[in-house]
């Protein structure tokens, strides 16, 4: 099992540096996409097999495909042979950002690091009652209000989206039936 | 047994990976894919920590950081769209005009 974690660890890490490395945004999202797989597979592991199957659905399945589809619709190529060009204020940024990690990491394997009390979901109760009645029990009883606080987000996004994206009437090629070549007039 | 250490260090390193891409890519909606890969690494780690600590609170977080990010990405892409619309390109290295 272990040894399936390290596999699977090394397979996201390399998703992701495929993300920022490869030029071409389509295959990007693809390596994208494959770095979620890996992370499903690693919430399989932790025994969180609704979290895994929801991450599958959602990121690798709903939210890349409309990546994808922004990305077919713009068309957009990538014109020069390099993801990066390199320039003072870039390399900073790589610095800092090996500052984090080198921060994080750290901290999180420090020996003096503790984790704080048991939670009172021990494995055998999640297996027992599995993890999607467990994750809808809580979702509806103790999280009920962030639930219906997140709904409302959600709603809101959409409409948002709706509104931003729309093209202001007779604007553009694509604008319905009327706007063909006038002729006459 | 995974040990929890192990997971958190590569929740770090991703998370970490999607910084620099954020600092270092000029295509605003590669910029974006790694915003979404930062936030699936913070994800991995509350899955991390509800492993170790026997909790539910940090899958809980989990299922709200999804749907923050669903939403994330529909409203930034619809923005994205338009700025293509209006200036034809995505290079954030050209998007410079609320820069002093």
């Amino acid at each position: 099992m272990l040894v399936a974690f390290y596999i699977l660890g090394i397979v996201s890490v390399l998703g992701a540096l495929a993300l920022v490395l490869v030029p071409s945004p389509v295959y990007c999202a693809l390596a994208l996409v494959a770095s979620f797989f890996a992370m499903g597979a690693i919430f399989i592991l932790l025994n969180q097999e609704f979290v895994a199957a929801i991450q599958i659905l959602v990121y690798a399945g709903a939210i890349m495909v409309l990546f994808l589809f922004v990305i077919m619709l713009l068309n957009l190529r990538s014109d020069e042979p390099y993801a990066v060009r390199w320039n003072l204020r870039r390399v900073v940024g790589v610095a800092i950002v090996l500052g984090i990690l080198s921060q994080l990491v750290a901290v999180f394997s420090a020996p003096a690091a503790k984790l704080g009390p048991d939670g009172g979901y021990p494995l055998e109760r999640i297996m027992k009652e599995g993890a999607a009645q467990v994750v809808g029990g809580l979702l509806f009883t103790q999280y009920v209000l962030p639930f219906e606080v997140i709904a409302v987000l959600l709603m809101v996004a959409v409409m948002g989206a709706v509104l931003i994206a729309k093209r202001p009437p007779g604007d553009g090629p694509a604008s319905g039936s009327s706007s063909g070549p006038k002729e006459g007039g | 047994m995974i040990p929890v250490a192990h997971v958190l260090t590569l929740s770090a390193a991703l998370f970490a990976i999607g910084v620099a891409g954020v600092l270092v890519r000029r295509n605003a909606i590669v910029i974006f894919m790694c915003v979404e890969l930062m936030l699936n690494a913070v994800n991995l780690a509350f899955v991390g920590f509800a492993y170790g600590m026997q909790s539910m609170v940090g899958v809980m977080v989990v299922f709200f950081v999804l749907v923050i990010a669903a939403a994330e990405a529909v409203v930034g892409l619809a923005i994205m769209l338009q700025i293509f619309r209006n200036r034809g390109t995505l290079n954030v290295e050209e998007m410079n005009l609320l820069k002093w």
